[in-house]
């Protein structure tokens, strides 16, 4: 779900960027020598697992895994992103370089939001509402990241309401596809490595 | 996005090539260089300047001696809800109308908003794919650091980079495995059971692995630096390309604001 540079207004550009390099200093200040790197080898693991195709009918979609991510870097998730996003941009032509900020934001806001909101309930109860939580946070991030494109798109112009409307639902079997793909693995995660989740912390201890 | 084979590499760069022409200029001043093309670009406004940028950006490309047809692939594959965008604006924007299309009218508005959208994102990628997407990673993330990009977050890239094709392998074993016992990706519940088992997978060893390095930085003394190993350095040509094209987007947005 990259937004392309030339379709924005300034003042959303301005605004997400700001948002952006705010995530970005709260998700380094978790980054602790000793954290740096599970961060790395986990952000690397996200960008090889976005690279996975998802069969959906005729076609097939790439996924997101920004719930997963906010489960298991937490504010880290920012700053990982922020790294995946360039790369993807530089090196495949995926985005642009002026909508960076703005797609970071849409991306690990809603990550780190249902990362830390699920966390408690993917750390400490039983197999299945883990499992559950790990559905919600998979489909409930991506749900969030199409509402933030579109009304990125839609602050930029009113013209873009209707399209902004119709990507919503043509994302709606992304978001399923996303939350099962994302309670399997929080299941399978938790089965053979119990203490993966939430050992990158919130900042607060900084 | 590229899709993933078995035996390709997961981060196909344009490093590999010749180094002349654009790939000799310091990497600073490329990623420098980026930025100001990028936001000039994006505040043009007339048809022949955005036509200027994009011919600037082609120049560009073949300066760097960009492989053709894979240039080209990467640069028209946007996402497909961009492209839905930008067919349905002619359609959603009030104005003078151009065509009909089942009983929907197409406003001359819309139509020159998309393309404006399309020439201002293609001319950014080219740019972009030519300064920047022909650096090595790790001389990228070099260059972020001495242009004062947070230490951490430099580490975090450079860290990334490394793994990604170590952990890419690792994703191409347990793919294979998933093979030979007869997996095959359809549209179920099972399927995407299965790729959730093996992205967790994935994960976990990417834990384990992340442990280990731990332990192998600390042995070798890491307290939170990396010391970075590099030779950038701008020749008098470096700072000349630098002024020419900032001087280049300055003419071009002047041009366009009193067209």
């Amino acid at each position: 779900m990259h937004i392309v540079d030339g379709a924005l207004a300034a003042p959303v550009i301005v605004a997400a960027s700001a948002a952006a390099v705010g995530g970005i200093a709260l998700g380094l200040r978790a980054l602790t020598p000793e954290a740096l790197p599970r961060a790395g080898l986990l952000s690397a693991a996200f960008f090889v697992a976005s690279l996975v195709q998802v069969p959906v009918g005729p076609s097939s979609v790439h996924l997101v895994l920004g719930g997963l991510a906010g489960l298991m870097l937490g504010w880290a998730a920012f700053p990982a992103l922020a790294v995946a996003l360039a790369l993807q941009a530089v090196f495949f032509g995926f985005g642009g370089l002026t909508v960076l900020g703005v797609n970071l934001v849409n991306i690990a806001a809603p990550a780190v939001l249902f990362g830390l909101l699920c966390r408690p309930l993917v750390r400490s109860a039983a197999a299945t509402p883990a499992a559950v939580a790990g559905v919600v946070a998979g489909g409930g991030a991506v749900a969030l990241t199409t509402i933030m494109v579109g009304l990125s798109l839609a602050l930029s112009g009113e013209a873009f309401i209707p399209a902004a409307k119709l990507v919503f639902i043509a994302h709606v079997p992304v978001m399923m596809a996303e939350a099962l793909v994302t309670g399997a693995a929080v299941a399978l995660v938790r089965k053979v490595k119990p203490d993966a989740f939430g050992l990158v912390a919130a900042p607060a201890r900084a | 996005m590229t899709d993933s084979r078995a035996g390709q590499t997961a981060l196909r760069t344009f490093a590999d090539g010749p180094l002349t022409g654009l790939r000799r200029i310091d990497p600073r001043m490329r990623l420098v260089a980026a930025a100001v093309f990028a936001f000039s670009t994006v505040a043009l406004h007339e048809f022949r300047s955005l036509g200027v940028a994009l011919a600037a950006a082609a120049l560009l490309a073949a300066w760097a001696r960009l492989p053709a047809a894979e240039t080209a692939r990467r640069v028209l594959a946007v996402d497909g809800f961009i492209v839905l965008t930008l067919i349905m604006l002619p359609f959603t924007t009030p104005g003078e109308t151009l065509v009909t299309l089942w009983g929907f009218d197409a406003s001359r508005q819309g139509l020159e908003h998309a393309l404006r959208i399309a020439l201002k994102a293609n001319a950014v990628i080219l740019a972009l794919l030519a300064l920047v997407g022909t650096l090595p990673e790790t001389t990228l993330g070099h260059a972020l650091a001495r242009l004062r990009v947070p230490e951490k977050l430099v580490q975090l890239f450079l860290m990334t980079v490394r793994y990604i094709e170590v952990l890419h392998q690792e994703y191409g074993r347990l793919r294979t495995a998933m093979k030979a016992r007869g997996f095959r990706p359809r549209t179920d519940r099972h399927t995407l059971t299965s790729l959730g088992y093996l992205i967790g997978m994935l994960l976990v060893r990417s834990l384990e692995r992340s442990e280990r390095v731990m332990a192998a930085m600390k042995c070798r003394g890491y307290t939170g630096r990396f010391p970075l190993l590099d030779d950038l350095r701008s020749r008098p040509a470096d700072w000349l390309f630098l002024a020419a094209l900032t001087a280049a987007c300055l003419a071009l947005l002047t041009a366009d604001r009193l067209a």
